[in-house]
């Protein structure tokens, strides 16, 4: 009979396994309450472990009151609160409706969505469209500029990549996210906080499909630009894809392997493959940053976003020696990047088979974080991320490292002891 | 201070640094020859804890 040692092995092998096997590809665009099989009026997707509207951090609850201003559920911000406070708007987390978003990672019914497959596995997960940097609402604004650029990225930008998005599935079936963040690993991306080559070969794959789809020139041009001058325009399709990829790696019986890892912005949380959709939590970090200008650490929010998905699927911060560019970005110097990665391959199971790193030789991505490996050595997942400052309606205000508390994966631990009766 | 330690402090050093690495930069700024090795103390976990993650890593 074998050990509950062996069972383990076994159960991670194929988590991890399935994890890199994984082929998500882009097939489509549409709106949220029509693409999400569980999404419905009044309800809100937000970033991370559960939340309320009491516990919410300054960023998140902006990125809320912005969300209802442009559902047009409320007028105010005020009336928009009382919507949320009186239970009438729901607060569910994205990861359980396969979906993902970057920093508060609000998801509303009419906001237009990537819907990426995975043909490998079957599965689908779903990410909004990336708005940008600075006053933006993820980052928690909701003025009216945030409102507006929201309602064109539905009126304009979404009906476009959706006209080209199903052109190129006629084609050739989709867009594989895994190839481009695979080639752009190799031209100096990380593929979380650097998407400067992933997007550029995006590009280079959508826009003949743009030209051509029948929408007027001038507005082909400014979506173009408003695509091409966002080099955060394919975070949300990679995170969509490491969803895909890690979804393909949850709920294998005994595996201890982290299949989710995000933050609201006031706990972070995490997902163990063989604990199901449990939830482990402790208070969410304060990123150590690079600061726009006028900003400081006493302005930041605690840390924020789905994001973090990128890591748990072995790229992101985890591809940082790919990546020495983006210190420039997140802090830090070329050799704290290499050194974050060196160190992420001890408590990790795998060296991915297609995500490589040409300055370690081509080494592959440390992959799967098992929670046994954080335990012994106390080493924790430390990834990449953009910082919000702490208050509602003010935005983004720098960038930075942050790792994910030990607390976490002990208390994770200790759900899979019980669970499995050890 | 024994003969060993003395003779030590006469050669010229070579370090190398485990753990917090604040003072091999120290020792850096200061042009002695000096490597860097990360370490850390493991974390202290309950008894049974340990003994059970022992037994499943």
């Amino acid at each position: 009979m074998s050990s509950v040692k062996d069972e383990i092995e076994k159960a991670n092998k194929e988590a991890v396994e399935r994890m890199m096997d994984s082929e998500p590809v882009w097939v489509d665009v549409g709106i949220a309450r029509e693409k999400l099989p569980e999404m419905k009026d009044y309800l809100l997707l937000h970033a991370g472990p559960p939340i309320t509207w009491e516990k919410a951090s300054g960023p998140m609850r902006g990125a809320i009151l912005g969300a209802i201003l442009y559902e047009e559920w409320a007028d105010t911000p005020e009336e928009a609160e009382k919507l949320v406070t009186s239970g009438q708007v729901v607060l569910e987390p994205t990861h359980i409706h396969n979906a993902v978003g970057p920093m508060a990672g609000i998801i509303s019914p009419r906001m237009p969505v990537y819907e990426v497959y995975d043909k490998k596995y079957g599965n689908k997960t779903y990410s909004n469209f990336n708005e940008g940097i600075g006053k933006v609402l993820r980052y928690g604004a909701y003025s009216k500029e945030v409102i507006d650029r929201l309602r064109w990225i539905e009126s304009t930008v979404a009906p476009i990549l959706q006209a080209t998005i199903r052109e190129i599935v006629k084609d050739r079936g989709g867009i594989s996210l895994k190839s481009i963040i695979a080639q752009a690993l190799q031209m100096g991306d990380d593929c979380h906080n650097r998407y400067n080559a992933a997007t550029s070969l995006l590009l280079k794959e959508v826009t003949p499909y743009m030209i051509d789809s029948g929408f007027d020139k001038q507005t082909i041009r400014e979506v173009y630009s408003f695509l091409a001058g966002n080099n955060f325009t394919t975070l949300n399709l990679g995170m969509a894809a490491a969803k895909a990829m890690t979804l393909a790696a949850h709920k294998i019986k005994y595996s201890t392997i982290v299949t989710v890892m995000s933050r609201n912005g006031t706990e972070t949380g995490i997902w163990v493959s063989g604990l199901g959709n449990r939830w482990f939590t402790a208070a969410a970090p304060i990123p150590k940053g690079v600061w726009f200008p006028g900003f400081s650490e006493s302005d930041a929010n605690p840390d924020l976003g789905d994001s973090s998905i990128t890591e748990t699927a072995g790229f992101g911060g985890f591809a940082m020696a790919a990546a020495p560019a983006i210190v420039s970005w997140v802090g830090g110097t070329v050799q704290t990047a290499i050194e974050i990665t060196n160190k992420m391959y001890e408590i990790t199971y795998a060296k991915h088979r297609y995500f490589q790193i040409p300055y370690l030789n081509f080494q592959g991505t440390p992959t799967g974080v098992d929670i046994r490996k954080v335990l012994k050595t106390g080493i924790v997942p430390t990834i990449n991320t953009g910082i919000a400052h702490k208050e509602a309606g003010i935005g983004q205000i720098g960038a930075g490292i942050v790792s994910f508390p030990f607390e976490v994966f002990k208390k994770a631990f200790e759900a899979f002891i019980q669970e499995y009766e050890i | 201070m024994s003969e060993k330690i003395k003779k030590l402090f006469r050669e010229e050093l070579k370090i190398a640094n485990i753990g917090l690495e604040i003072f091999y930069r120290s020792l850096k700024d200061q042009g002695v020859e000096a490597i860097q090795i990360n370490w850390q103390p493991p974390p202290s976990l309950e008894k049974g804890l340990k003994e059970k993650l022992d037994k499943l890593l």
